[in-house]
């Protein structure tokens, strides 16, 4: 394998996207959360709900600061590595993402610095509307992102202008059925992320025995949540393989690891395609749940990847795995939060260690699920960037050199190495201080613009050290 | 329509030039000093906004995207290299806000990736400043320069000049946002980077004249573009008596509109090109069903909002920044 400009860009451009995906999938979920809790705090007047609202909100402030500091870099990526598709697309995809800068910046620079720093300077029913405002930011920015995301994946109401994809039906890009699909799946995936580690968290504790009552407040909200969501999300992931099988043929060959014509198709749950002889090796397969799965019927024919020509085959092994390890995922989730739920209910749960255990080592499930879902619909798109119309070949920098795609590419790395490093010491350690009682409020001297200054009040450390005199 | 956009871009621009200036100004200066207690006061007195000086720039960005594709494609990918350092630099002081008061054993690791991250950055904006005035070879639309045509001595002059002047804006700020030695240090710096900035500037012109840069004529073909270096003149006078005379709140409007003007004498300048000289505004503008679909949601509602939540948060920030006796 020769490290192509192409190569490389791709290389740098998973690898940045990956890491962003992270913070943003945690923080819509949180955000969600953290709304329901303060909303539950203001009707209820328990004080447990504001106890757990607040730790959460430290942790939700060094989460979105990463995912701050990591979405910079890809506003600027498409320009510098794909100048191709930044100049033919530039009139469909740029008008979204300023959409999605526009409405996500309005929001959170308005409501943020309130949430974050507010609590004593507003009235208790404007905090939870600043609350649900920075949600709903984080929800629009998920929102213009799968429009643009999904635009790409099946192009629509666009005509071809001078070499660029020039907007004719602004209705049917944003109203297309795809979007419809992709942004609910995303946003239960990003929901069921910020339940999914609310609920290990409660676990861990309980493991600990630390924090009981709130402890056992996280571990049922995020357990109920995730126990109802997660059949919620099948549905749309069945969706999403509808849009995938109607549009993109090659893509749902690949994922289905299916190499010839099938009627009716069996459904391979496991195996190891070889893309050399263009076969499966140790396939566990099902008869006829292909056909089922795909066309909901016992004898249709479906297309193998043989049908297309080489060069328009996206790659098999990583879609074909990475599809699995997300259904994977998904069932770990489904039967830890079915019996977690169960036991929560009977109030026995604690007595549990082993279901303990597995919800506390659930909480990387989401995060990898994300990710490969990702992987799944971005490398089984491929070879195109805009699906049927521009070659990710063709959408690279023109004069790119592998020289300067290679030092790009290690600089990135090495920087979100660093402060990944960093940031994920300084979450561990705000979840190892725990909620630990009235301290645990961002102090009122510290800013409304620092996302990340909440880490100040860890309570271990002394506090903020400016104040801001008005 | 392409002209709102325009000016939606150049008012971004600026934005992101005055503020985020101050606060890359004041990273620099930072790298200078080496005593704890005055960097904590430059760091506390710009960390309220530093966060939402630079959303100008990816406002900057999008908007580029959306509203001028071409221009978009062709300049970020002429300036690979310089674009990979200025996005590195401002990670790295994006995150010693937060991880520096964290760590007391690795605290000289995020002291020095402020410091150098602010300056890299100021740098970096200077240098591809100074390569678009010089020219980035571009044919039928396309760059068609190598990986480094834009490294150029002007380039790297122009560099260290926007840092100096970052510095200056930096200064101007700390004189206003604090008090004792940190305010008394930053006046004393305001002499010198304005000397220096004046001399650089005089460098400039003389090369712009002695290379016969093509921007060189349209200053002299329009004589009325004198206002701005004659606004500048004067905001420079006022900011010399109010350092004079120690007053806190002038200085940096003063260098706030020196650098508008010198903003201003560019932009005009330039016009009607946004790369002098091969691509227009007009070429590189979006069709317009792109620029009206910005324009009536984004364009009309949402810009108006966010200059208006920038004022309010420069305000609820206004005043002095003190350091509580009993922090750390």
């Amino acid at each position: 394998m020769t490290f192509t400009p192409l190569l490389l860009s791709r290389l740098q451009f998973a690898f940045t996207v990956s890491f962003h995906i992270i913070f943003p999938s945690f923080t819509i979920g949180l955000a969600a959360w953290l709304t329901v809790l303060e909303a539950l705090h203001v009707l209820t007047g328990r004080a447990a709900y504001r106890l757990v609202f607040e730790f959460w909100l430290r942790i939700f402030g060094v989460a979105f600061g990463l995912g701050v500091v990591s979405g910079v870099v890809m506003a600027f990526q498409f320009g510098s590595n794909w100048s191709e598709l930044a100049r033919m697309s530039g009139p469909i995809q740029g008008p979204l993402l300023t959409y999605e800068t526009f409405t996500a910046f309005a929001l959170e620079a308005g409501f943020l610095g309130v949430l974050l720093f507010g609590r004593r300077r507003v009235a208790p029913g404007f905090y939870l509307f600043s609350t649900a405002m920075v949600a709903l930011g984080t929800m629009f920015s998920a929102f213009w992102i799968m429009v643009n995301n999904s635009w790409m994946q099946v192009p629509v109401g666009y005509v071809i202008q001078g070499g660029s994809f020039v907007p004719n039906d602004w209705g049917k890009i944003l109203f297309s059925p795809v979007v419809w699909v992709r942004f609910p799946h995303m946003l239960i995936a990003a929901f069921l992320t910020g339940a999914v580690c609310v609920a290990a968290t409660g676990a861990w504790y309980l493991l600990q025995r630390r924090f009981a009552a709130e402890a056992h407040l996280m571990l049922r909200m995020g357990l109920y949540f995730s126990a109802v969501l997660l059949p919620v999300q099948l549905a749309f992931g069945h969706l999403n393989g509808e849009y995938i099988h109607h549009y993109q043929p090659a893509k749902f060959a690949a994922v289905e690891g299916r190499w010839h014509d099938e009627r009716p198709a069996s459904e391979v749950l496991l195996a190891l395609p070889d893309p050399s002889s263009q076969s499966n090796h140790a396939s566990i397969s099902i008869p006829v749940l292909g056909s089922l799965i795909g066309s909901m019927s016992l004898s249709s024919k479906e297309v193998g990847l043989t049908d297309f020509p080489p060069r328009d085959r996206p790659p098999v092994l990583i879609p074909f795995f990475a599809f699995r390890a997300m259904v994977g995922c998904w069932f770990i989730m489904l039967m830890v939060s079915w019996v977690g739920s169960y036991l929560s209910h009977r109030q026995r749960i604690e007595q549990r260690r082993m279901v303990l255990w597995a919800t506390f080592l659930s909480f990387p499930l989401p995060f990898i699920a994300t990710v490969t879902g990702w992987f799944t619909a971005e490398i089984g798109r491929q070879p195109w960037t805009v699906y049927g119309l521009l070659r990710t070949a063709d959408a690279v920098t023109p004069f790119l050199t592998a020289r300067a795609a290679t030092v790009s590419l290690l600089v990135f790395c090495a920087i979100y190495t660093l402060i990944f490093a960093f940031g994920a010491f300084y979450i561990h350690r705000l979840l190892w201080v725990g909620p630990v009682g009235p301290g645990v409020g961002p102090p009122a001297a510290a800013s409304a613009h620092r996302p990340m200054a909440v880490l100040q009040s860890d309570g271990r450390r002394s506090q903020v050290a400016t104040e801001i005199e008005s | 329509m392409m002209l709102f956009w325009a000016g939606v871009l150049a008012v971004s621009v600026l934005l992101y030039v005055l503020l985020d200036g101050v606060d890359l100004g004041v990273g620099i200066l930072f790298g200078m000093s080496r005593d704890e207690t005055r960097r904590r006061a430059m760091m506390g007195a710009v960390a309220p906004v530093w966060d939402g000086n630079e959303t100008w720039l990816i406002v900057t960005g999008v908007v580029l995207w959306g509203a001028f594709p071409i221009v978009y494609a062709t300049l970020l990918s002429a300036l690979y290299l310089p674009l990979l350092v200025m996005l590195a630099g401002l990670i790295l002081r994006g995150v010693a806000f937060e991880f520096r008061e964290k760590s007391a054993r690795m605290r000289w690791l995020w002291n020095l990736s402020f410091a150098s991250g602010s300056l890299l950055a100021a740098f970096i904006q200077g240098l591809m400043v100074g390569a678009l005035v010089k020219g980035l070879p571009i044919a039928h639309g396309l760059y068609v320069g190598s990986v480094l045509t834009w490294l150029s001595p002007f380039a790297i002059w122009c560099g260290i000049g926007l840092s100096l002047g970052y510095a200056l804006l930096g200064a101007c700020w700390l004189v206003r946002k604090c008090e004792g030695e940190v305010r008394e240090t930053a006046y004393r710096a305001i002499p010198p980077l304005s000397a220096a900035l004046v001399a650089f500037l005089i460098v400039v012109f003389a090369t712009a004249l002695h290379e016969h840069l093509a921007v060189m004529n349209r200053w002299l073909e329009r004589p009325y573009l004198l206002i701005f270096p004659l606004i500048a003149a004067i905001s420079a006078i006022i900011l010399g008596v109010s350092v004079r005379h120690r007053r806190d709140g002038p200085p940096i409007l003063m260098a706030m509109l020196a650098f508008g003007a010198a903003f201003g004498t560019l932009a005009i300048s330039f016009w009607p090109y946004m790369i002098p000289f091969s691509i227009t505004i007009a070429d590189a503008a979006a069709p317009h069903a792109s620029l009206a679909f910005m324009f009536w949601g984004a364009g009309l509602f949402v810009f108006p909002l966010m200059l208006i939540y920038t004022a309010v948060g420069l305000r609820v920030f206004r005043g002095k920044v003190t350091l509580s006796a009993d922090s750390y």
